[in-house]
């Protein structure tokens, strides 16, 4: 045999054959090492512990949730900021999210019925925050302040602006910051209480004295030949408005952000990188064809649809295939109310009913000419 | 049922068309109208117009049905129906009652709102959210976070989305009147789960119905609805369809007493009401009690369809058991779907205990002779093979055969006395078929459970032993994932040349030695063979003649090369050499750092371990030679392996994890070094001087720095076990080469068994602050914070058996929590993407054949492969030399 023929052989005989259950064959590839991962957490020095790696992670991924449970942000600079640490550091500090309770203390009085901001020169001085500042953020919430020495005393205001407050006490999700952020409706006199007060002093804690809303505890690391900033929370859009900020180099591990800011290859290949970090980082070995299947079948429609019976699986053709995953009453009802027809195209469908699975050898049909005996 | 006797006419179902029932169509089809609320009379005897009406089928034997005349297997069954004297809300429709109910106008019947606009009217919405749902393809709410940022280079813009956004979320309000008729929508609610209200007046069902009625076939088209096979009114049952007895069939007990199915039950009560309702319209009771008992009878018919709906208490057995209906029948993993439907049954399969046999090929399955005598074969008669047959027929013992099965599908079985079977031995025709016990050679599928991949079900070779446990080669176990602690494993015989055939071509177990999840192999040799293979290669091993022709006669090779040793011994490398190809060249590096070199199918360098077995040298051979001989590689290697690590022998006794008092000095050293730098810390930790590390508090700096002191601990006394023990000592070795165990395996059982953690911890949990009543709350201490200063050999003092526990138990806990979670995830996984396939353009396509990828995985190679033409390029490039 020549090199050549050799070659072609090879080649030939490690192509994919026809009619490969590929998605099963992926499905199991993913699948069967889960039973074997370990649950352990991860840790990001400075920025995030507990971030889930492993099997929670993975079904994480392929639920494609709005956003992971501990979101990291990874912003690589331009070139004029890239090989200067100290220039890095500024960025960092710049991005990164300052609380008021980071560099004050908050005290409510509620025999006054007012609002003790200790403010605290020292962590303000590490945080590159300063006394005006720290008034800035405070003057959003009420123009009354007194300054005496290091502390404002914060009065509410008279006229209360009636904010269409969330139901639930705002929770402290990084990142969700910002989609809570009570818009003022109309102006309404309101009786000021303790209540009001004490609620009011959380809020204060809470808001952002400099920095960018989910971006928080932006650090410094020193990459391939350059330094980035690794920070918990997810808001590129925000972070790009930094100029240090490359934007074409931001990457998040919340794969709903990527889709939304850099598209939906963007966020196919975001899928795939997340699932072969998983992979990997439990020395996993998995064949990148596998990653790459169910990353398209994820992303195939424009938009990340999760696996599972809000996203593929719901939307399958075959009502007998849906209504044998989950849900089973309710597919069956609508089929009959509008008068679905199931064509047995899918393999549940024709298990079901009892007929070869159209993949692999069942797609296939023999036909033989009989020749008569003798 | 016999398949490949004769060419039978299969039905193939094309597709299946989901309709609902008219009330006309439902009385049509009844055989029989329900008005008796009772089942059997006195006599045992199936009432007339009851429950159980001989006009629905039949389950008792001897009685006939009167609709068709069928016995009991006979007859399907028949459905009959209940006239109820007022219409009821079928529940799992209430949903799309109530849609119907509020797009549509309750007096003119056209749909709402939906004067058909011109073109031009309708082109500038359209224009003006193409753009924003195309740049913004999630909901309004992920825009937020830009909000935020107050420098805004493209605020405006954002806003301007934003707005967008809104606009298009936003719902389109309900018109106050009908654009058709004028007249002011009433406002529908429903409330759950089969009460309408309109405005504030309840909506009686029969009022509902005439409003649905009404719809016209063109509007209902409209609305989604195919009204030749689906009205809204249909929603609302006035027939009400009575399953066949066979779907309810009611068990006799011992005591003769007569159980019914809890269907039969929901339907006695049903006619029942139904009954008392009728009474009270046609004595002309109040309106009151006549709403009442509808409501009754609503709540009857809604818990005949489903027993779990929300918010109506579920009807019960009289045990307090709440009945099993419709819908419990269907749903879930113990329901219709998918415990009868998508799991189905076999025959011709068997079960039990599986145990390791080596000496058996690795793609042969020894089946006990007792299975072997039960589980059959169909055999096709035809003139080359009819005195064949002849015998099979009229033997006495285990190669025999069972049924005649004549080309009329009769199927006979073969007589008890030698001369019945003579006489149907003679009577053999070319064209029957007998089915025969199964022989060896047979081909079987062998399974174990959970399958979680297609390599946990492969074809076997039969191989029929004594004993009753199947016998497996212990090398196949890694794909099946067992092991010989009692595990069981299937075996399903297939029974058609079709399914034989895919079978040996695609599911044989040499054909599996690559794993499709990597393309690695995992079908290797492990544990004592990689032992074995290591003993035998190493440099100093050699063997006399006699004990080399043994070696090389288990796995019959008889003719013996010339010796290489002197004093004409055989050395190791030689005789495994002998299994190579000639062809195979490689060089790697072991795991042991040093270098392995074969060249030309000749071992000459190095000792084989797992690493080199399994990476190079066996996915090379494979992707060369192919399975069947890669098969027999694997067979004679692991067989000469065994065998040499017999000769070896490789045992551990207490003595091989006995340190030496020099060791043991130096273990005790490190410890205390490490519990002076613990108690150092904890004092700065005390004295508030020490150092928080970024992000960390100060306990958290403390805990972390104590942990990398701990692990830095055992990774020192890991070293010095390592040199203490030696080379020589069977653990390290197997963890050295990688056959079994680690390093660590080693230390805990000869130094310490270092620090214990739940969720990468220290422990903490127990009594407040501290973890047993015996320690002094608030220590901090290593040796009060879950450090076991023993070793598995001097053994744990009590405290330290409890901190292992902890470590243990989450270890166990995570374990169960992973198989759920993982099990779940993967039948999601499954379910989504079992209907991918490549076809022959390459492309992966869903079943309704939209392309998920155009080419698979970007080469179309198939991942099990793919490094095969690669490696066969490289073998022609890497021309190893020797030095």
């Amino acid at each position: 045999m020549t090199e050549k023929e050799s070659k072609k052989k090879s080649v030939f005989e490690s192509a994919i054959p026809p009619f490969e259950a590929v998605g099963v064959v992926c499905a199991q590839s993913i699948g069967e090492p889960g039973t074997q991962m370990t649950m352990r957490t991860f840790h990001f020095a400075g920025v995030a512990e507990h971030v889930p790696t492993g099997l929670p992670r993975l079904i994480e991924i392929v639920d494609a949730k709005k956003e992971p449970k501990k979101p990291i942000i990874d912003m690589y600079l331009k070139k004029a900021y890239a090989k200067d640490q100290d220039a890095a550091e500024k960025v960092a500090r710049d991005l990164s999210a300052v609380f008021v309770s980071d560099v004050a203390r908050v005290e409510d009085d509620l025999a006054s019925l007012s609002i003790d901001i200790i403010f605290s020169e020292k962590d303000a001085k590490a945080q590159g925050v300063t006394f005006n500042m720290v008034k800035k953020a405070l003057e959003e919430f009420s123009p009354d302040l007194k300054i005496a020495d290091n502390v404002i005393t914060l009065k509410p205001a008279k006229a209360v602006k009636e904010t269409k407050t969330p139901k639930k006490p705002k929770a402290k999700k990084e990142g969700d910051a910002a989609a809570t952020v009570a818009e003022p409706t109309a102006t309404k006199e309101k009786k000021i209480t303790a209540k009001y007060v004490r609620k009011l002093s959380q809020k204060v804690r809470d808001a952002i004295v400099k920095g960018i809303d989910g971006i928080f505890r932006a650090v410094v690391i020193k990459g391939e030949g350059e330094y980035f900033i690794r920070a918990a929370g997810f808001n590129v859009t925000g972070a790009i408005l930094n100029e240090a900020i490359d934007p074409d180099r931001v990457y998040t591990n919340n794969l709903k952000e990527i889709e939304r800011v850099y598209g939906i290859e963007a966020a196919r290949k975001a899928i795939i990188k997340e699932i072969n970090d998983v992979m990997d980082l439990q020395k996993l070995s998995v064949d990148i064809r596998h990653i790459m299947l169910i990353a398209d079948a994820m992303t195939t429609c424009g938009q990340i649809k999760p696996i599972g019976r809000h996203g593929l699986s719901g939307e399958k053709v075959g009502v007998l295939g849906r209504a044998a995953f989950e849900e089973t009453i309710k597919h069956l009802i609508n089929a009959s109310a509008f008068g679905e027809e199931e064509k047995l195209i899918g393999v549940t469908e024709n298990i079901i009913v009892g007929q070869t699975v159209p993949v692999g050898t069942g797609k296939i049909k023999l036909v033989m000419k009989n020749k008569k005996h003798k | 049922m016999n398949t490949n006797a004769s060419p039978e006419i299969r039905k193939v179902f094309d597709k299946l068309k989901f309709s609902l029932f008219s009330p006309e169509m439902g009385r049509k089809m009844s055989a029989a109208k329900i008005v008796v609320p009772d089942t059997y009379d006195d006599d045992g005897y199936p009432i007339d117009g009851g429950l159980v009406d001989t006009r629905l089928g039949v389950v008792d034997p001897g009685l006939r049905c009167k609709t068709c005349g069928g016995r009991v297997k006979e007859c399907p069954g028949h459905f009959g129906h209940i006239e109820l004297v007022r219409p009821i809300i079928h529940v799992e429709f209430a949903k799309h009652i109530y849609y119907v109910l509020k797009s549509t106008c309750l007096s003119c019947h056209q749909i709402l709102g939906n004067k058909v606009k011109s073109v031009d009217e309708l082109e500038p919405e359209i224009i003006e959210v193409a753009p924003a749902a195309v740049a913004l393809p999630s909901s309004g709410a992920s825009i937020a976070p830009l909000t935020g940022s107050s420098e805004g280079v493209d605020a405006t813009d954002v806003a301007q989305k934003a707005a967008i956004v809104d606009k298009k979320t936003k719902k389109e309000k309900a018109p106050k009147k009908c654009d058709h008729c004028g007249v002011d929508v009433p406002e529908i609610k429903l409330l759950k789960p089969t009460t309408y209200f309109k405005d504030k007046d309840m909506m009686l069902p029969t009022e509902v119905r005439d409003a649905l009625a009404a719809i016209t076939d063109d509007n209902l088209r409209e609305l989604g609805f195919d009204p030749l096979y689906s009205r809204p009114e249909w929603m609302i049952i006035t027939a009400l369809p009575v399953p066949p007895v066979n779907v309810r069939p009611s068990i006799t007990l011992e005591t003769g007493e007569r159980s019914e199915d809890d269907l039969t039950h929901k339907l006695v009560d049903i006619i029942r009401i139904n009954q008392k309702l009728e009474a009270n319209i046609n004595a002309g009771a109040p309106q009151l009690i006549i709403e009442d008992l509808w409501e009754l009878l609503q709540y009857h018919v809604t818990t005949y369809f489903d027993n779990e709906t929300a918010n109506i208490p579920p009807a019960r057995h009289r045990s307090g058991r709440p009945l099993k209906t419709l819908a419990q029948r269907l749903k879930g993993k113990e329901g219709r779907f998918r415990y009868n439907l998508s799991g189905k049954r076999v025959n011709f399969s068997a079960r039990t205990v599986i145990s390791p046999d080596p000496r058996l090929r690795m793609d042969e399955v020894g089946v006990p002779l007792p299975i072997a005598e039960e589980l059959t074969i169909p055999l096709q008669i035809t003139e080359w093979n009819l005195e064949y047959c002849k015998t099979l027929v009229m033997a006495e013992a285990y190669p025999k055969a069972i049924y005649i099965i004549r080309t009329d599908l009769r199927r006979m079985k073969v007589g008890e006395t030698a001369e019945m079977r003579k006489e149907q031995a003679d009577g053999l025709k070319v064209g029957w078929t007998l089915e025969r016990q199964i022989m060896d050679g047979d081909i079987a599928l062998f399974n174990r459970q959970p399958s979680l991949h297609r390599i946990s079900m492969m074809a076997h070779e039969i191989r029929v032993l004594p004993g009753k446990t199947f016998r497996l080669n212990p090398v196949v176990v890694s794909p099946y994932n067992a092991d010989f602690d009692g595990d069981e494993m299937n075996l399903h015989i297939l029974q058609t040349p079709e399914a034989q055939a895919e079978a040996r071509y695609l599911m044989k177990v040499e054909k599996q030695i690559l794993s499709p999840r990597h393309g690695h192999a995992i079908i290797k040799p492990q544990e004592d063979h990689v032992s074995g293979l290591y003993f035998l290669t190493h440099d100093e091993t050699s063997f006399a003649k006699e004990q080399a022709t043994n070696l090389l006669y288990s796995v019959g090779i008889t003719e013996l090369p010339d010796p290489d040793v002197a004093g004409k011994r055989y050395s190791g490398k030689l005789l495994f050499s002998l299994l190579l190809p000639d062809d195979i060249s490689l060089k790697v590096k072991s795991k042991l750092g040093e270098e392995i070199v074969i060249k030309n199918g000749k071992l000459v360098k190095g000792a084989i371990e797992s690493k080199a077995m399994e990476g190079e040298l066996l996915e090379k051979i494979f992707l060369m030679h192919g399975p069947e001989y890669t098969r027999a590689f694997i067979d004679s290697s692991t067989r000469l392996a065994l065998q040499s690590v017999s000769i070896y022998g490789l045992s551990v006794s207490l003595k091989d994890y006995t340190l030496s008092p020099k060791a043991d000095e130096k273990v005790a050293e490190i410890l205390s070094k490490m519990n002076r730098e613990v108690e150092n810390l904890i004092m700065q930790f005390k004295s508030r001087s020490l150092e928080r590390s970024p992000g960390m508090s100060l306990k958290e700096t403390l805990e972390g720095m104590i942990m990398q002191i701990t692990s830095r601990t055992r990774e020192d006394v890991g070293k010095l076990v390592e040199s203490d023990l030696g080379i020589t000592n069977p653990s390290i070795i197997m963890a050295k080469i990688g056959a079994r165990g680690s390093l660590l395996n080693a230390i805990q059982m000869s130094a310490l068994v270092a620090q214990q953690s739940v969720r990468s911890k220290r422990l903490t949990r127990g009594y407040k602050k501290r973890i047993l009543p015996y320690y002094k709350p608030g220590s901090l201490a290593a040796a009060e914070r879950g450090f076991v200063f023993a070793s598995f050999h001097t053994g744990l003092n009590p405290g330290e058996y409890m901190f292992h526990s902890m470590g243990g138990r989450e270890a166990l806990v995570n374990t169960a929590i992973r198989t759920a979670r993982s099990g779940y995830m993967q039948r999601r996984l499954i379910n989504a993407l079992q209907d991918l396939v490549v076809f022959q353009d390459k492309t992966v396509r869903n079943a309704d054949m939209s392309i998920v990828q155009f080419i698979y995985g970007g080469d179309a190679k198939d991942p099990m492969f793919a490094s095969k033409a690669e490696l066969v390029e490289s073998t022609k490039q890497d021309d190893v030399d020797t030095a």
